[in-house]
């Protein structure tokens, strides 16, 4: 049976190289019948795997399986010589003679159980109670002796199903449960949240264990034993669904969490929580500049504004130029406003760079703009406007470009992604979100689109800036319900004179050409990227190698490697959402310039309850199963 | 406290006192001629009657209510006027129970259920909620709701008006149906279609009152049930729904109405005792209901929910027994108040001493329904921790329910053999039954009675003690009793208690019975206590010296009983058991003459023989075989007798017959003669 599980593992894995070969070159000819048969039997493999994956995030969905794996069949090393496992390694049956307790023998699972599970479930069956029905189920710590009987030794478990006992720790036991025999399934629950564990049997629970509750936090392997010739049993660790209705206990544990955070007692003198939490949504506001909400908000709340309003509205402008995709000019306007911030920090001014760069193969940035790659028209509908760029194209990543600049009423119809709020809010919903980002991202987060709106758009349009700026926000709330910052593809309900603007941008969209199509663009792309590389080079003299850097440059220049590089593996950097981190990346160094947090008080709040679920579960505290922060971020 | 009370009652004494004339201002007010006036005293008195009960009491002396009512049945009343009207008269019932005795016997009831026909929204509810409030307080006769015929189905038609109404009016509902004839009222005006879309509404509760009222319509009714199941709300069968309130993350309050739901149509047969939805999810939530960390009220509701549900299936009753240690769980029922809750709070104290009878008496009915089958389950029960000291103390504790649920228990546990022979005479239970025969109400009388039957058996040894204690006179005393269920269960133990005793006891249950009773329950109405009596009367008739001197003293009396039931129209049973009684009359030295003496007899004894019925045929076979004996002094001339009579023919006849035991018993027969 060995040998053969073997083989068959050997050729699954050789077809998956297969198949993956196949899909890579879009063309499978000549594959025929034969690997039609495999693919056949693969295929069901994967239906399984792919069950008991999803199972095992539905139920585990705090577990991060990179850190801690969860436990998926037997392990064929961690067992006793008298235990064969076959079908995956989830068939257990016992070879020994079966004659003296020393005939004993054990199989532990692969992995232990994680703590971040809060509660663990998993089922045999006893498909043949074989001789005498010698066998148990429990839990175990790693190293102890697999010659034995589980709940035999220290730091060992168990329930028999010949006399119904459980074992702890002992080599006597307690009556605890009935017996069980060939047909029955039994399963073991472990609370890792108050430290206690039970069985069931064909579905019904019997009752908890309390003894030496806080033993097993230290034997989270489960364990399974078999004692005479004959017997086998089955395991479900997921693959199936499970006969006890786990999910029912698990709503309950769910539930008395929540409810005690939730009653979590705070701050006791009165105003005090709620002047708090009114600190914190300020200075997230004005952290990323939403100046004249922010502006409102304090004095809604009677709060002091930390930072200058003008330094607030310049930090504004820089971000929007950057969410925009103007990086050059971005560039530009950051040396201007904070001389020598860029100079100190060449590692930032390099990304930015590289940014640039990014923004040129997309066409947005206004180095390449300006060489004329956008459609003409699209620069009309914006009459008046004083920029010297003069082209609203610059927001191509959106799907819809905005019809005149005369107003906020017409801004309603904007879905221009350029606005931190908005992008946070696709960023959750976005299926490129797992996307690995550089570091910094972790400060974007879906917090706070809280009613930015209402104040905003009342406010008196002074400039063309202001216009702009009113556009980007009310837009942003508008978004929120929309999700339409990617592309063309996006479909919005939009007033019927938007529609021409809106099928124009779209057909630009769909053939969407490197530099927006310009010759004169790609030279200066090209000529560029020669800049930005010897920008590196001399980085690396200056400051000595840098792999996050080097990886960020080859990262970009890939895109010239496809003839579309929107569709190709790099081509997400093209995406508007990458913007972002570069966005909070300045804003927090220009923050820093000032001596103010890099990050708002919100964010960090936020991020250190993640990081304190990420020990709870490192520490064995199970209850961060059902504390997820995302659950409180509506 | 006691002197703020105290205070109260000098205040009483005063009629002019200052909260009196305040009170009297606010019922003067009622009566101004001017409209507008007396609302704005309506709304005062609202606002000064909220949360004060004294308040609510001087109003009502003052003859407020009365006024309120004929100013909101006014239709020159504004509407305003009439809502606030209702809104004061709910502030009211929200008193005292003597504020709602008071409110009904105003006629408060037909008023509103009348205000129910203005078309205004608003009022409506004042008034439903009012009704509510009256409605779900135990001294309101619940008959008031049914009086006019018309009301019920309005009400069934306001449910759709607002969430309010619906849930004021479910709330009324769940709360007034207590007899069949209710449910069947409610039943005939739709109430299953008009409340399960409200099973699904936003507000939880009018879920919760909806779900309250499919409890009280489903409970121990078929119809009801049948229809039950049978009901999609949106699409879903109303068992899933009620599966889905069950689930773990719901308010427990909710759980645990659904559990009953689904025990109340499983009982009354709609859903199988088999079915998932109650092994896999009703049971276990009602076992749940009973562990440690619920409510006491929550706990005595589970357990007597999960007794009902397992009471009639063995193998609800096996999983139940292995389920979360069901059983040593239940032993906790019996600490209460516990010795740390007289310590830490005096509330506490009371809290639990106030649900301690209902908490034992919980216990009890779910240890009986449990071990009502299973020998396995009841050996785990009476080695529960002190099980059978609780039992006992429980038989003699001042509540009737407790004293009922421990009875109850007993008897289920006496079912078992094992147990009669050990924890029942270890722990003398016989003395608290018999203790609690001696004055108790009938329902008692019927358990304790039943229990004593089985203590009477011939194995247990508790028998004899029993018998010394002067059980005989009770047992007699039960026969002559009204209900049939005491005078079974009387004759019974005195069946068991004959049964292989010796000459002293079965003389003194003759002469304790007296042949006039032992003739009048021969022709009892019903046929156990005619089968148990006849049962008696075989258990005396045994051994040959038995027979002899009670057919001696009592021999005429008997052949005529015999004769007469032998005569009237009797099932087969009772005449089978007759004819074995004829048998062991046969059986006696002297005894034998009166049916030898008996040519009327003997003819009967004929007829059975050639009957259609074996077992009718087997028994007179018997008897005429017992008669023809050979060794006993006679035997010639019976024969010989019986012989002329033609019975030789019969028996010959038998000896062919296709029964086996019947052919055998023919021959033996027969040899008598060859002999």
């Amino acid at each position: 049976a060995r040998l053969a599980s073997r083989g068959s593992g050997l050729l699954l894995t050789s077809h998956f190289t297969k198949s993956r070969v196949v899909a890579m070159s879009g063309q499978s000819s000549g594959c025929g019948f034969l690997m039609s048969v495999v693919v056949h039997g693969d295929s069901a493999l994967n239906e399984q795997e792919k069950e008991l994956n999803q199972r095992l995030r539905r139920l585990y969905p705090a577990v991060n399986e990179n850190e801690t794996p969860l436990p998926r069949s037997w392990s064929p090393k961690d067992k006793f010589s008298y235990i064969g496992l076959s079908q995956n390694n989830l068939r257990v049956h016992y070879k020994g003679h079966g004659k003296t307790p020393k005939d004993a023998a054990s199989v532990r699972a692969t992995h232990p159980i994680p703590a971040a599970c809060g509660v663990y479930y998993f089922e045999v069956k006893i498909i043949s109670k074989g001789r005498d029905g010698y066998m148990g189920i429990g839990l175990s710590a790693q190293g102890v002796n697999m010659n034995r009987l589980p709940g035999w030794d220290k730091h060992s478990y168990g329930y028999h199903g010949d006399d119904g006992h459980s074992f702890c720790s002992s080599g006597t036991g307690q009556p605890y449960g009935p017996t069980f025999t060939t047909g029955d399934v039994i399963g073991c629950c472990v609370n890792l949240i108050n430290n206690t564990c039970f069985y069931t049997k064909n579905g019904h629970s019997l009752g908890k264990k309390l003894q030496n509750q806080r033993q097993i936090l230290y034997m989270l392997n489960l364990l399974i034993y078999l004692d005479t010739p004959g017997e086998v049993v089955d395991a479900n660790f997921g693959q199936h669904p499970f006969v006890y209705d786990i999910e029912d206990y698990m709503r309950e544990w769910r539930t008395k969490i929540q409810a005690q955070i939730d009653r979590f007692p705070i701050g006791e003198r009165e105003g005090e929580w709620q002047s708090m939490i009114q600190k914190m949504v300020a200075s997230y506001l004005v952290h990323h500049s939403y100046c004249a909400t922010a502006e409102a908000f304090a004095k809604s709340t009677d709060q002091a504004v930390h930072e200058e309003l003008a330094s607030i509205k310049n930090r504004q402008k820089i971000q929007k130029l950057v969410l925009s995709g103007r990086m050059g000019e971005a560039i530009e306007t950051t040396q201007q406003l904070y001389p020598n911030l860029l100079e100190r920090n060449p590692d930032l001014l390099f990304m930015l760079k590289v940014r640039q760069f990014i923004e040129m193969v997309n066409g947005t940035d206004s180095e390449v703009r300006c060489l004329g790659g956008r459609s003409p028209k699209s620069q009309d509908s914006y009459p008046g406007s004083p920029r010297p760029f003069s082209s609203p194209s610059h927001k191509a990543s959106s799907s819809q470009s905005y019809l005149t600049g005369t107003g906020s009423d017409t801004s309603w119809f904007d879905s221009n992604c350029c606005n931190g709020v908005t992008s946070n809010k696709n960023h959750s919903s976005s299926p490129h979100s797992h996307k690995p980002c550089p570091p910094g991202s972790g400060s974007t987060l879906p917090v706070s689109d809280i009613s930015l709106n209402g104040s905003r758009s009342q406010q008196p349009i002074t400039s063309n800036d202001m216009d702009m700026e009113v556009d980007h926000f009310t837009n942003g709330v508008t978004e929120s319900s929309s999700n339409g910052f990617l592309n063309g593809s996006s479909k919005h309900t939009t007033e019927p004179d938007d529609c021409d603007a809106d099928m124009e941008v779209e057909s630009a969209q769909s053939k969407r050409q490197l530099c927006g199509g310009s010759q004169a663009a790609i030279e200066r792309m090209i000529h560029f990227g020669r800049e930005l590389q010897s920008m590196s080079e001399h980085l690396r003299r200056e400051c000595g190698k840098n792999s996050a850097n080097k990886k960020m440059l080859k990262d970009a220049f890939s895109l010239l490697a496809y003839s579309d590089p929107w569709n190709s593996p790099v081509g997400y950097q093209l995406d508007a959402i990458q913007r972002e981190p570069v966005c909070s990346t300045l804003n927090s160094a220009i923050l820093e310039t000032h001596n103010l947090p890099k990050q708002p008080p919100l964010a960090q709040a936020v991020g250190q309850a993640a990081q304190c679920l990420a020990i709870m579960a490192r520490t064995g505290s199970g209850s961060c199963a059902f504390a997820s922060v995302d659950d409180y971020l509506h | 406290m006691k002197s703020l009370t105290l205070a109260c009652g000098l205040l009483w004494g005063h009629r002019e006192s200052s909260i009196t004339a305040t009170s009297r201002h606010y019922v003067d007010r009622l009566f101004d001629p001017d409209p507008q006036k007396v609302l704005q005293g309506v709304i005062d008195m609202k606002n000064a009657v909220i949360g004060n009960n004294k308040q609510k009491a001087n109003l009502i002396v003052l003859g407020a209510v009365p006024r309120l009512l004929y100013l909101l049945q006014q239709s020159s009343s504004s509407l305003e006027l009439r809502t606030e009207c209702a809104v004061v008269l709910g502030s009211l019932a929200m008193g005292t129970e003597n504020n709602i005795k008071s409110l009904v016997d105003c006629h408060i009831i037909p008023a509103l259920l009348q205000g129910l026909l203005c078309p205004d929204l608003i009022f409506i509810e004042a008034c439903l909620r009012c009704l509510r409030t009256v409605f779900i307080s135990p001294v309101t006769p619940v008959q008031l709701l049914y009086t006019d015929s018309t009301v019920i189905p309005h009400l069934m038609s306001l449910l759709s008006r607002s969430q309010r109404t619906q849930e004021y009016i479910t709330q009324i509902f769940s709360h007034c149906c207590k007899t069949p004839e209710h449910q069947t009222v409610l039943f005939n005006h739709g109430a299953i279609q008009n409340i399960a879309p409200l099973l699904i509404s936003p507000s939880y509760k009018v879920r919760m009152q909806a779900l309250k009222c499919f409890s009280v319509l489903a409970y121990e009714n078929t119809q009801v049930s049948m229809t039950l199941v049978n009901v999609l709300v949106d699409g879903e069968l109303l068992s899933q729904v009620f599966v889905r309130m069950m689930q773990r993350d719901q308010p427990i309050e909710m759980q645990l109405t659904a559990a009953k739901c689904l025990t109340y149509m499983c009982r009354a047969g709609a859903i199988r005792t088999d079915d998932s939805c109650i092994v896999l999810k009703t049971l276990p939530c009602l076992v749940r209901m009973c562990s440690k960390e619920h409510l006491l009220e929550e706990r005595v509701e589970g357990a007597e929910t999960l007794a009902y549900l397992m009471e009639p299936d063995v193998e609800l009753q096996r999983i139940a027994s292995t389920t979360d240690h069901l059983v040593s769980m239940l032993a906790d029922y019996f600490k209460y108040p516990s010795s740390v809750s007289a310590i830490t709070d005096i509330k506490r104290l009371d809290h639990d001493l106030k649900h301690a009878h209902e908490l034992r008496q919980a216990a009890f009915k779910l240890y009986a329904s449990l071990g009502s089958n299973d020998e396995d389950i009841r050996k785990k029960i009476t080695e529960t921790e002190n099980m059978m000291d609780r039992i006992v103390s429980g038989l003699s504790e001042s509540s009737i329910k407790v004293r009922l649920a421990a009875v109850r228990c007993l008897h289920s546990l006496s079912r078992s053999v094992q147990q009669l022979r050990t924890s029942f005479h270890d722990h003398a239970v016989w003395k608290p039954l018999m203790k609690l025969l001696q004055n108790a109400p009938d329902e008692v009388l019927v358990m304790a009675s039943s229990t004593l039957c089985n203590l009477l058996l011939e194995f247990s040894p508790s028998k004899e003690p029993i018998l010394e204690s002067g059980v005989i006179e009770l047992l007699c005393s039960l026969t002559q009793s009204d209900s049939p269920a005491l005078r079974v269960n009387g004759i019974w133990a005195l069946m068991n208690m004959a049964f292989q005793a010796d000459q002293k006891v079965k003389v003194e249950i003759v002469r304790c019975l007296g042949t006039e009773q032992l003739f009048r329950l021969l022709s009892d109405p019903d046929t156990n206590v005619l089968m148990k009596t006849l049962g008696l009367l075989r258990n005396l008739l045994s051994t040959r010296p038995h027979i002899d001197q009670i057919m001696s003293s009592h021999g005429k009396q008997i052949m005529q009983a015999v004769t007469l039931i032998l005569e009237a129209e009797h099932s087969i049973e009772v005449k089978e058991q007759t004819l074995c009684i004829l048998a062991n009359i046969a059986d006696g030295n002297t005894a034998k003459e009166l049916i030898m003496t008996n040519d009327d007899m003997l003819q009967k004894i004929k007829y059975y023989m050639g009957h259609s019925n074996v077992k009718l045929q087997l028994a007179a076979t018997f008897c005429i075989s017992n008669l023809i004996w050979n060794e006993e002094d006679g035997s010639q001339e019976r024969q010989d007798k019986l012989r002329e009579m033609g019975f030789v023919d019969i028996l010959h006849k038998l000896t062919q017959a296709s029964d086996p035991n019947l052919s055998d018993r023919a021959k033996t027969a027969m040899q008598q003669y060859l002999a």
